[in-house]
């Protein structure tokens, strides 16, 4: 990146938010670039969040965020099976606890209908114990919301910078923006290798989507990270819960949920915290005491089971309640920020949100013709994967020979995802793409072998 | 005798089962091993101390494997490596993922011989940032003996076992000075020898009653909190490196997969002295039953349920009762950990004992209901290393009585 480059429209941030801007604005005749501070898509908030597909029954009704989450779950869940994100529409159960909580069924139910959600339902105790065998003793009754699902939350952001990349949108990553000057009708953006100029600019800077916004001239939020913990326990406890158990929610937390995830382990989380530091993803003593106290109360059984991970994510909070998304035609600058807790589940409506807004204010978009999108590798335990898949393996032998155990992630999906559009580039990156060294000994077997290949293959790229 | 014996696993005690089933006659022995060479953990303990009491011979822990694979092979024993036995078919047969397909493998009797791991930081909660440099022994081993990778300059070593002395040899091997290791408990857990003989060496500092409260560090670990269990005086440890040794948990999965009942205490399968499992046909031996042994006790372990499958095969029954051997804390497993209606002596004529805590007075109390079956001295209570319990000791168990308790006895108890 040495000599300055254009383009017509730079995103700036690769989660799942920036990835999906980026593919819907790389289906036009446009050159589009996706820049990203961190060595991977999706390594930020979008790699460590409660992986649901929201249907917006809780939203606030009338906030942008309830009507973007909704044509989120609608786009999300039609797309996901086409290209191979797993995703599994378990239902989630609103359990009340106490005759209080109970009380708000009614307000819960009637803000779901105000979201346009019908659906939900309330059940009778009895009904929720058939349901969910394992719950702990003490429940009084459950809302049922039939349509929420669980979904990969890596796979979501890689399928879609993929699917950029492929219909010829730039990546670039290593790649932050530390400057930003509007110059006549374009935007200067300084990156560490050089500079670039661009028609277009628009922030999905996630937790600095703030920052970014000031730099862009505006002062108009400011992100408070919040920070949420969360503990995954075994795959032999994968039984216990079918259902996503949320809680009732208080006037400070939605409180502790207890999800299957499509890798077939059972999370439990997330905690909310304000915070301070943007990079402060560390799990604390307290928090992990109050999973673990929460964990107790709902499923009790998970407690004899071993944790296979512990991991924490920081929601973009800001001082106002709903997504800050705005479209500045005069300056060509489109903001996507303060995107908080239900990023993923919108985030392909916000990239037609964005689309709209950016044709509206004079972009002209021109659709490519006869694009097809990527097929993502399957790593939902739902879905066939390669070990089991006998005739894959008489193709190819190297989708039999097994790499990471506790995962069952073979040589060839290691390789593929060496070699994919957007490639794996170190252990972390091969984590979230083929789910090696995810698992319960968490490279207690296979470390020195995944790290052996990532330098054999990827020296080889 | 024309019987198939399938064994998942070749480690220690899967190669010595297959080696004796062989030579007892059995027509076809099968070992599956995932990896690419057989020979279980030692084939990256680079250093000696394998096979005293199985192979009477003192050998490195690549030796170690290389002669037990020679072993069963020329026994006559088929391995399979690159073979991973992932689940169970609905008529008992095994289902197996290799470079040359899937498969499903019927046997006669089965042997789970699939070891154990060290608890990997996420399932010790261990709090803080996720930088690079925290791994267990078994990946700073393969890391370093396998591949020749560098690891670090400067480590903290958790836990003081015989394994945590291990990890010290293969950091200072790999130039990474042990800044100190960091015990919960009063002790270590090993031989005097080995924490003197390191103190000598690399001027081992061992701190004890320390727990490591939290890791920091950006991308590469920078330092460690560790925090006085005596006087919650929590202190700063600058390292580049956490070696977390030991706190093993048995590879239980394929046998939980298997309807196996795993003992609440050990988390392996329980098994009786014949080392069999609540599933008809399936035996149990090695690490799997409750974490690491040393290589030669797990290879005896093998051999003894081998002579219990051929048993088993001739017309040997299977228990119709099995009734569990509890243990109360400060006592935190037994094993084998089943009194069954047909019993049988246990591997070596012991169980395995272990302690949570250093247990000063080491005398036994073994109840089973209001009747007292045996009191007495076991050779060990400590954790980290297994005290002995004579077979004999069990003996009295009404296998179809109520519940078994064995406690600590208090000098002035019942
Ligand atoms: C605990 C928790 C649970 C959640 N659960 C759910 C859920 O169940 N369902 C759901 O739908 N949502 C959930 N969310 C919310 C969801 O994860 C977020 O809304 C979503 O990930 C936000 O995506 P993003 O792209 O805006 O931000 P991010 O993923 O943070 O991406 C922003 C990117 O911008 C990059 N960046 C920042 N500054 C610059 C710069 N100057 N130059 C270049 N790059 C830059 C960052 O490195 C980062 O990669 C949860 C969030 C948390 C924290
Ligand atoms: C760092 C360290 C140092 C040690 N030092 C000593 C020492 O000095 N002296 C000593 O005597 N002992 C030592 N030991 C202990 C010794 O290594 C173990 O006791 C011994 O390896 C146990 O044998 P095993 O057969 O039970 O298990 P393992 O050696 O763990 O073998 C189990 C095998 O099963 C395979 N397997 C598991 N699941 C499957 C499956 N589903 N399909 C196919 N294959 C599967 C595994 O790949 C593995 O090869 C040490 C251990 C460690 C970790």
């Amino acid at each position: 990146m040495s000599a300055e480059l254009d383009c017509d429209v730079l995103v700036v941030g690769a989660g799942v938010v920036g990835c999906a801007i980026a593919r819907e604005l790389s289906r036009h005749r446009l050159r589009c670039t996706l820049v990203e501070a961190r060595a991977d898509v999706g390594s930020a908030t979008s790699k460590a969040n409660t992986a649901l597909l929201h249907t917006g029954f809780d939203a606030k009704p009338g906030s942008l965020e309830a009507r973007l989450v909704r044509r989120g779950y609608e786009l999300l869940s039609e797309h996901a099976p086409r290209v191979g994100i797993p995703w599994e529409r378990v239902g989630a159960l609103l359990v009340a606890w106490s005759d209080e909580q109970l009380t708000q069924f009614p307000a819960i139910i009637e803000r779901a209908h105000a979201n346009g959600y019908t659906a939900i339902q309330e059940l009778s105790v009895g009904e929720l114990y058939r349901r969910e065998p394992r719950l702990g003793i003490g429940a009084r009754g459950a809302l049922l919301v039939p349509d929420e699902g669980i979904i990969c939350p890596f796979t979501t952001p890689l399928a879609f910078a993929s699917d950029a990349v492929s219909w010829g949108c730039r990546l670039l990553l290593d790649a932050p923006v530390t400057g930003l000057e509007r110059a006549g009708d374009h935007w200067v953006a300084q990156l560490p290798g050089g500079r670039l100029r661009a028609s277009w600019l628009i922030n999905a800077a996630g937790l600095r989507s703030d920052e970014l916004d000031r730099l862009a001239g505006h002062d108009r939020f400011t992100v408070t990270p919040r920070r949420g913990e969360l503990i995954v326990y075994d795959k032999l406890a994968g039984g216990h819960v079918s259902h996503i158990i949320l809680a009732v929610p208080t006037s400070t937390s939605k409180g502790v949920l207890v999800a299957p995830t499509v890798f077939g382990n059972v999370m439990v989380g997330p905690t909310a915290v304000d915070i301070e530091d943007k990079d402060d993803t560390g799990s604390t003593h307290e928090g992990l005491e109050y999973v673990l106290a929460e964990t107790a109360k709902i499923v009790p059984g998970l407690a004899d089971y071993e944790v296979t991970a512990v991991y924490v994510g920081l929601r973009a909070a800001t001082e106002h309640s709903d997504y800050q998304l705005t479209v500045d035609a005069a300056n060509g600058y489109a903001c996507a920020g303060g995107i908080r807790s239900t990023g993923l589940s919108a985030s392909l409506a916000i990239a037609e949100y964005v689309r709209e807004g950016l044709a509206g204010a004079g972009l002209t978009l021109e659709q490519r013709q006869g694009l097809q999108p990527v097929s993502m590798p399957n790593l939902g335990e739902r879905f066939c994967r390669p070990y089991t898949d006998g005739e894959r393996i008489a193709a190819d032998p190297a989708y039999g020979e097994i790499v990471c155990f506790c995962e069952r992630v073979t040589l060839g999906e290691i390789r593929d995802a060496l070699r994919a559009p957007v490639p794996a580039r170190d252990a972390d990156g091969l984590r979230r793409r083929t789910r090696a060294q995810m698992g319960r000994c968490q490279g207690f077997y296979c470390n020195a072998r995944v790290t052996a290949l990532l330098d054999e293959l990827g020296a080889k790229l | 005798m024309k019987r198939t014996v399938a064994i998942v696993g070749g480690g220690p005690a899967g190669l010595a089962a297959a080696t004796e089933l062989r030579r007892m006659g059995v027509e076809r022995v099968v070992v599956f091993e995932r990896e690419r060479d057989p020979g279980g953990i030692p084939r990256h303990c680079a250093h000696q101390g394998f096979g005293i009491r199985d192979l009477r011979s003192l050998l490195s822990g690549p030796s170690y494997a290389r002669r037990r694979a020679q072993l069963a092979a020329a026994a006559g024993a088929e391995i399979r490596t690159r073979t991973t036995v992932t689940g169970w078919g609905t008529d008992g047969e095994l289902e197996l993922t290799s470079p040359t397909g899937r498969a499903e493998f019927t046997a006669d009797a089965i042997l789970l011989a699939t070891g154990c791991r060290e608890r990997p930081r996420s399932a010790r909660l261990i709090p803080g940032t996720r930088p690079a440099g925290v791994m267990t022994t078994g990946t700073l081993q393969q890391l370093v003996h396998l591949r020749g990778v560098a690891v670090g300059s400067r480590a903290v070593v958790v836990g003081a076992e015989h394994v945590s002395f291990s990890a010290l040899a293969t950091l200072s091997h790999a130039g990474v000075r042990t800044v100190c290791m960091t015990t919960e408990q009063a002790h270590h857990q090993s031989f005097e020898l080995f924490r003197m003989g390191a103190r000598l060496r690399y001027g081992l500092r061992l701190r004890t009653q320390s727990r490591l409260t939290a890791i920091h560090g950006g991308t590469r670990v920078e330092a460690v909190e560790l925090t006085d269990l005596a006087t919650g005086d929590a202190e700063l440890v600058g390292c580049d490196t956490v070696v977390l040794t030991a706190d093993w948990i048995p590879d239980h999965e394929l046998a939980a997969l298997g309807g196996i009942d795993l003992d609440r205490a050990t988390r392996g399968p329980a098994v009786d002295g014949a080392l069999r499992t609540s599933r008809t046909g399936v035996f149990a031996a090695g690490n799997l039953l409750r974490g690491a042994e040393t290589a030669d006790v797990a290879a005896l372990e093998g051999r003894h349920a081998a002579r219990r499958i051929v048993r088993h095969l001739a017309g040997g029954g299977w228990p119709q009762r099995r009734l569990a051997i509890n243990v109360q804390a400060p006592l935190a497993w037994i094993t084998p950990n089943i009194a069954a209606d047909d019993p049988t002596i246990p591997p070596r004529g012991v169980h395995l004992v272990r302690a949570a805590t250093f247990v000063p007075d080491r005398e036994l109390l073994v109840t089973q209901g209001d009747r007292n079956i045996w009191r007495g001295p076991v050779s060990r209570l400590q954790p980290g290393r297994s005290g002995t319990l004579p077979a004999a000791s069990l003996a009295g168990i009404d296998p179809s009585g109520t519940a078994v308790e064995i406690r600590v006895s208090s000098p002035s108890g019942p």
